[in-house]
């Protein structure tokens, strides 16, 4: 089976997860990104290489922090942008996911940026679009359910690349819901590809998923154990409605074990960074001595996250 | 009518008979294997020169999707199917939509299937007052309008009094029971297998726990009762170790597993396919390689094609949004001659787990070519390919993962009561 995302001459058609994506194709991604975030550093800060290219912003779940990054980096391309929030339009009134892609299409899309609480829904599109001779429009997956949310896992790669300038050395810890989280997903097989030296997770077992070290990751239940000597802290943000149930008694005992310190970040490098993918639960998963301070890199990871969007976006739909 | 079957290789497990022989039918009935009767005389024959003919096969499982989803589909359509693929009698679940749990479905249903060309009906009656594990049904009454077993399909009953209770009654009649392994709170909104690749994707998983909890529920309460326990589409090594493990205390149970599991495990799910949305779900790989082991060995009963047409509709959505079960009558066949090619088993013990072996668990005259038995007869080429694809499955349910695959052992002729209810003969 091919890997759905690439075309036959195993070039970018979608962006649906990191896994399997090779390495040269990541790295191409990130340095195509590089250039973009010195745009936004101009006073103009919009280049026309999406000009006259449609692409819809599909969310069939709710986000504006994704949502809004990806407007914004198809602006400063001057691609036109369409904005559905679909649970509260055709869905409510009985429209299967097909029926609207068909539907969409039909207004000349060029490309569809995705986010859908069922795993594999970008998927489902990208199939339908192949098998009704419209390859020429691309699936961007801006997060699907619990599998993956590549442009997060890339703007993050993009931002340990910038920080750390080498992968292939580093100890990275990803402390949290990793059972719940696409991102963690996303992150894991990056770090893979990229050869990290070591990927930890950090965890108690409830947000663990089955057999995670298949992924090829270590398990740590200890925080104090896992950050050891670590470079890079990813954390990860824990659902409100998963604080308090079957999974964990309480946020405080949460933080109380999992939460990031100051003192337990001492464990890790001195010149550990602290990434998160937002939006933060302040003394919840992080303390806010850490969320604001000098370790943390977690606003300049939104910043690189417009870029590396940017960059996603012109690979697979801005021409030559 | 009089036909005479020639030139075929007669494969009857029931009888032990492996030969090539010609096979003599008088009035729906079976009057000679081998050797013709005085006096017959053919008014009609099928040459079934370089194919098997075995018994017609006895399937577990099939849902017929009548009543109430009409939409999915018709009796018509699937008793095609079911001729197509060589099946001659079937069970049908109970979950139906109204259930059945009342003996005026099933005397509808029975009475609907009545065409010579439709295979045989067992419906299973429902357990519970509408499948929702809280008042037994009309046992009596639903076992004098036709059920042969009472089950409750993939639902489960959560209170174990309730089963408990169930099995009792079942038992004082001495009415089999059927039930599905499945603990609801451990499946709760589960998919997948819980396991590395629901892990990988991101998808809510079933643990195996799930079967084995459930199992051991059913296991002691079946000790306790002594009700004939037969356990549906069985999905897990260590589940299968446990049946196995409660016969050798005494229990009685036997068990069946789904003809897609005897091929397909968690990785065939690949990038979301909705057509391997299967429930229970499809498990790793080492659990596979067991209930194919296992029903070579015969600590599985048999293999019945767990039947659901499922419409378009409810499959092209995402993983977990997509209506589980994959349609499989016509594949029964082709699909368990391949599981047996690949054990390298003999072609009579593959049949028998699709011919006599189901039918002694349904308590049916069925399955066997002996003189005197209702002509229950599938011919096949077991060398013809079957291409699956929309246009060769009879079925309404388009829905399987083994589309777009080629699959060895073509139906050339079913008969059933004598009556030449399929003819594959020229394609």
């Amino acid at each position: 089976m091919r890997n759905p995302q690439l075309n036959s001459q195993g070039k970018l058609q979608h962006l649906l997860t990191t896994e399997g994506l090779p390495r040269d194709v990541i790295l191409a991604i990130l340095d195509a990104a590089a250039p973009f975030a010195e745009v936004a550093e101009r006073e103009v800060k919009k280049l026309p290489l999406m000009r006259g290219k449609s692409i819809f912003n599909l969310f069939f779940e709710n986000s504006t922090r994704t949502r809004t990054t990806f407007e914004i980096a198809a602006k400063r391309l001057s691609a036109d942008v369409i904005n559905l929030n679909i649970n509260t339009s055709s869905a409510a009134k009985g429209e299967t996911l097909l029926d609207t892609i068909d539907n969409l299409s039909a207004m000349q899309a060029d490309m569809f940026v995705v986010r859908h609480a069922s795993s594999g829904a970008p998927y489902l599109i990208a199939g339908h679009l192949a098998a009704t001779g419209r390859e020429h429009i691309h699936v961007v997956n801006a997060g699907d359910g619990r599998h993956a949310h590549p442009t997060q896992g890339l703007l993050d790669m993009y931002t340990i690349r910038h920080y750390k300038r080498t992968f292939t050395e580093l100890t990275v810890a990803i402390v949290g819901d990793v059972l719940h989280s696409r991102v963690a997903r996303s992150q894991i097989h990056a770090l893979t590809t990229l050869g990290v030296a070591e990927i930890r997770v950090i965890a108690p077992r409830t947000l663990l998923p089955t057999d995670v070290e298949r992924l090829g990751v270590h398990v740590f239940h200890n925080i104090d154990e896992g950050l050891q000597g670590v470079d890079v802290v990813m954390m990860l943000r824990l659902q409100n409605e998963r604080m308090q149930g079957a999974l964990l008694p309480s946020p405080q005992e949460y933080f109380k074990s999992y939460g990031l310190t100051p003192e337990r970040l001492a464990r890790a490098k001195p010149d550990a960074i602290v990434m998160h993918p937002g939006p933060m639960n302040r003394g919840v998963e992080i303390d806010s001595a850490v969320a604001d301070g000098s370790h943390a890199v977690i606003l300049p990871q939104v910043t690189f996250g417009i870029a590396v969007r940017m960059a996603v976006m012109s690979m697979l739909a801005g021409g030559s | 009518m009089k036909i005479q079957i020639s030139n075929g290789r007669v494969i009857d497990p029931a009888n032990g008979i492996d030969q090539h022989a010609d096979v003599f039918i008088a009035d729906g009935i079976i009057v000679g294997v081998g050797k013709q009767p005085a006096g017959f005389e053919a008014n009609g024959s099928l040459d079934a020169s370089g194919c098997i003919v075995c018994p017609g096969l006895v399937d577990l499982s099939a849902r017929l999707r009548e009543p109430g989803y009409e939409y999915r589909a018709t009796l018509e359509s699937e008793m095609a199917a079911a001729a197509a693929g060589g099946v001659t009698s079937l069970a049908c679940p109970p979950d139906t939509d109204p259930p059945l749990d009342e003996p005026g479905l099933v005397e509808m249903l029975k009475h609907r299937a009545r065409l010579p060309e439709f295979a045989h009906v067992y419906p299973i009656g429902a357990l519970t007052e509408k499948l929702a594990g809280i008042n037994l049904t009309e046992m009596a009454e639903l076992a004098e309008a036709g059920c042969v077993a009472f089950g409750q399909a993939n639902t489960a009953i959560v209170d174990t009094q309730v089963l408990l209770r169930a099995m009792q009654y079942a038992a004082t009649f001495d009415f089999p029971v059927w039930m599905q392994a499945q603990d609801p709170f451990l499946a709760r909104l589960g998919v997948a297998h819980d396991g590395e690749v629901a892990t990988r994707l991101g998808l809510a998983g079933i643990p195996v726990a799930a079967e084995t909890i459930a199992l051991a529920t059913i296991l002691q309460l079946a000790r306790e009762t002594g009700a004939r326990i037969h356990l549906t589409r069985i999905s897990s090594a260590v589940g299968l170790e446990m049946i196995v493990a409660a016969r050798r205390s005494g229990i009685s149970a036997t068990c069946d597993v789904a003809v897609h599991h005897l091929h397909l495990c968690e990785h065939d799910i690949g990038y979301f396919d909705p057509h391997a949305r299967l429930d229970p779900p499809l498990r790793a790989q080492s659990d596979r390689d067991a209930l194919r082991r296992g029903l070579a060995d015969g600590s599985i009963n048999a293999v019945c094609s767990d039947h659901t047409p499922v419409d378009d509709d409810a499959k092209q959505v995402p993983f977990d949004e997509a209506e589980p079960g994959a349609t499989g009558l016509e594949l029964l066949l082709p699909l368990t001659l391949k599981w047996a090619s690949e054990m390298k088993l003999p072609l009579a013990q593959a049949l028998s787990r699709v011919t006599c072996d189901p039918a002694r668990i349904l308590g049916i005259e069925a399955g066997t070519l002996k003189i005197g038995a209702a002509a229950d007869v599938c011919v096949f080429d077991p060398q013809a390919a079957y291409p699956v694809n929309r246009a060769t499955l009879k079925s309404q349910g388009k829905n399987t993962p083994f589309l777009g695959l080629e699959l060895q052992g073509r139906v050339r002729g079913t008969l059933i009561d004598g009556h030449l209810a399929y003819d594959g003969s020229w394609s």
